[in-house]
């Protein structure tokens, strides 16, 4: 194509995206299409991608496509070995792919569709993009290095210890956070427990079907686990019509929250073929098909987003989480714009398969503007309910009271019209009993895409299928991160106990499995226990944790990806992970400040606790706030220390005092030089 | 045609790799074994640990 018709072309995308923003920001008062939302996206994903990650790849990271990559080098047929780019992106899109950005732009929609959209967008292209891809680069050229790795050998000691602890304390607060969204979707839903119960002997079913009957052949297992899925699902509606049935299956919060923890722990002590891989791999296959299905229903039925731009809470006293749009909306999205966890998978598989060197632009930039886009239609499925149907929905019994009708009127008097009637009808439409405070994002997210499935095929009939299908799709996909989750954090904890007492470490040894699981459950389990105990439902105050633990990891991330550009003698191109570094920072210390100390009960742990001892509250209520700010100031503490120790290095490698001198592996020529792409 | 063919057997490639299927293939080569039971408790076994210990993101 000649250049001026490129030039052509890149200001028409670069217009079309400046239109579609302006539309979704200056709209006041009239409702505006989901499309405008997408081709926003769409348009800034691909000036992102062409302009800002192509300046990286050059000018920062001077990506060399004459270079061997470890895949190449290193290539054992096992864990390194060279990969099809696209094949490398699928399996990295993937892997990074979770609950969090389905979760957090729902939970997010509270402020209006405004702050999360733009956020989701521009954290994304200027931050998570590049966090993802620059970290995935430095493990390439470190032979496959991880995070923790390279945290001590760049920063220093304290880089990886503070490191390690980081990534033990997320992996505790979001399994907790995720099982609680999880109990709340399927508390009294004897449908959804039916369906999700019936998973996992599904699971076990594969296992041995894989292991027994049709070795290696994983694809034709997963298509059968989807099959039986389906009729679990539809076997649910029948559970749900018979009182019988209905009455085992009706859980309440506690008790859903015990059987979860039991679960787990047996999850994490099974053998890994028989539980957890056929549930990864069924749980894969239904995420990559529902989140495929959930874009081509947007496209399809191009709905109304009835949410206004911006909602009253934006001042702070919103139901679903309490605080003011800065800092609270940026740790709310989390993971649908910058997500620390993503810098383990980049530092983790992929860069053991990436086969040339520029092709990390792709995998790592481009995977995590996929990621993005999740998040986009997770707040486009939140925004097509009507607002007043999504408070009646997220709201805590708390704050809007038990009874349906003083619910309906509290939300009412916010001026998001509900009505009890309207309440009861929709929820007899996806087959529940009841749709109020059902906190935690899950339960208005399958809502919203029961809205867009039911719209673009089947029709009112089908609603209530559609609906239970995305609990489904939802419980399963975090309960298979409660299956890895614990298991990592249950090896990570063996390799710590190894140092004190050796058998500890032996990862085959039941005793040390048994002690470990059982640690690791104990943790996360506490912060269940805690969420369903919560009079306010619990996400209120595990969510805003979960997102500083994630977004402190990411700010550890990219302390390590500064630290590496300065010693490569990059220091006027530090500011690609400079900024974002320091809107981090800015972000994630002033939640957990105001999450310890904000004088509001609300939104201060302290201050809750405060309140509830002078009014004679619950002893274990007062102690869990207590927690919960011990928990966010050591992490803070611990996420200052790296943070310190990063900046003294920069400034002794500046001034000279230490040599900048890069870990990498040393350059070997590649043999897929003369490949393109 | 060629082209449509191309992207159909690249996602193939893609869900394989996912699905760990290309791993399995890859051992039967390395090893020089044919599929069975045998072989891919093997497989599994070798790769056990790698597994559990793969982070799935949040």
């Amino acid at each position: 194509m000649p250049n001026f018709l490129k030039i052509l072309l890149w200001m028409a995308i670069a217009g079309l995206g400046a239109l579609a923003l302006a539309t979704i920001a200056l709209h006041r008062g009239e409702q505006i299409n989901a499309m405008w939302l997408v081709v926003a996206a769409l348009c800034t994903y691909a000036v992102g991608y062409r302009f800002y990650s192509k300046f990286i790849a050059a000018k920062v990271l001077a990506l060399d496509a004459n270079r061997a990559t470890p895949a190449e080098r290193l290539d054992d047929g096992r864990d390194f070995v060279p990969t099809n780019k696209w094949v490398v992106f699928g399996h990295h899109f993937a892997a990074i792919a979770g609950p969090g950005p389905l979760v957090g732009p729902v939970l997010a929609a509270q402020l209006g569709y405004l702050p999360g959209t733009l956020w989701i967008l521009a954290g994304a292209v200027l931050g998570g993009c590049v966090q993802d891809f620059v970290i995935l680069l430095f493990s390439i050229r470190r032979d496959g290095r991880s995070l923790t790795e390279m945290a001590r050998e760049e920063i220093g000691r304290m880089g990886g210890f503070v490191a390690y602890l980081a990534v033990i304390s997320i992996i505790v607060i979001l399994l907790g956070a995720c099982s609680l969204v999880v109990v709340n979707a399927l508390k009294a839903s004897p449908w959804g427990t039916f369906t999700i119960a019936m998973t996992i002997p599904i699971a076990l079913l594969m296992g041995i079907y894989l292991r027994r009957l049709r070795p290696g052949r994983v694809l034709e297992t997963s298509v059968l686990g989807f099959a039986l899925v389906i009729l679990a699902i539809w076997g649910g509606q029948l559970v749900s019509h018979s009182s019988v049935a209905a009455r085992w299956f009706t859980l309440t919060a506690p008790t859903l929250a015990l059987v979860i923890i039991a679960y787990g722990f047996a999850a994490s002590a099974l053998p890994v073929w028989l539980l957890l891989a056929p549930r990864d791999y069924l749980s894969t296959f239904v995420k990559l098909g529902t989140i495929g299905m959930l874009a081509i229903g947007i496209l399809a039925l191009r709905p109304t987003l009835h949410m206004p731009p911006l909602t009253r809470f934006i001042d702070g006293t919103g139901p679903v989480f309490a605080g003011s749009v800065f800092p609270f909306a940026f740790i709310t999205i989390a993971c649908g714009a910058v997500s620390g966890f993503h810098a383990l998978i980049s530092s983790g598989t992929t860069p053991k398969l990436i086969r040339r060197e520029p092709q990390a632009r792709m995998v790592g930039y481009g995977a995590m503007m996929a990621e993005s886009m999740v998040a986009i239609m997770a707040m486009i499925a939140a925004c097509v309910l009507q607002p007043g149907t999504y408070f009646a929905i997220n709201s805590p019994a708390g704050i809007v009271g038990q009874a349906p009708e003083a619910a309906a009127a509290t939300i009412s008097n916010w001026g998001f019209p509900v009505t009890a009637s309207g309440m009861q009808a929709l929820a007899q439409a996806v087959g529940e009993q009841t749709l109020y405070n059902r906190t935690g994002g899950a339960p208005a997210f399958a809502v919203g895409m029961a809205h867009i499935f039911s719209s673009s095929l089947g029709g009112q009939a089908v609603m209530a299928l559609w609906y239970h299908f995305a609990i489904m799709f939802e419980a399963l996909f975090i309960l298979t991160v409660l299956d890895a989750g614990t298991r990592v954090g249950r090896f990570m904890i063996q390799d710590a106990l190894g140092h004190i007492w050796k058998p500890l470490g032996r990862t085959g040894w039941y005793p040390s499995i048994l002690v470990t699981s059982g640690l690791m459950v104990a943790a996360w389990g506490y912060f269940l226990w805690q969420g369903v105990k919560d009079p306010l439902g619990g996400i209120n105050s595990l969510w805003p944790l979960f997102g500083i633990s994630n977004q402190l990891l990411a700010t550890v991330a990219l302390c390590v990806a500064t630290t590496i550009i300065i010693k490569m003698g990059k220091a006027h191109c530090a500011a690609v992970t400079l900024v974002p570094l320091v809107w981090l920072v800015s972000v994630t210390f002033t939640a957990s400040w105001q999450k310890m100390f904000h004088s509001n009960p609300h939104v201060g742990f302290l201050a809750h606790a405060r309140q509830l001892a002078e009014a004679g509250g619950n002893a274990r209520l007062i102690f869990n706030d207590r927690l919960d700010a011990a928990v966010t100031g050591v992490l803070v503490v611990m996420v200052a220390l790296i943070l310190i120790e990063s900046a003294v290095e920069w400034v002794r490698v500046l001034t000279g005092k230490t040599e900048a001198r890069v870990r990498e592996a040393p350059f070997v020529p590649t043999r897929f030089a003369a490949e393109r792409g | 045609m060629k082209r449509i063919r191309r992207i159909i057997g690249v996602l193939a490639d893609a869900l394989r790799e996912i699905f760990d299927e290309s791993a399995y293939s890859r051992f039967l080569a390395r090893s020089g074994l044919a599929s069975s039971v045998a072989a891919y408790a093997a497989f599994l076994r070798e790769n056990e640990t790698a597994k559990a210990r793969r982070p799935r993101c949040c």
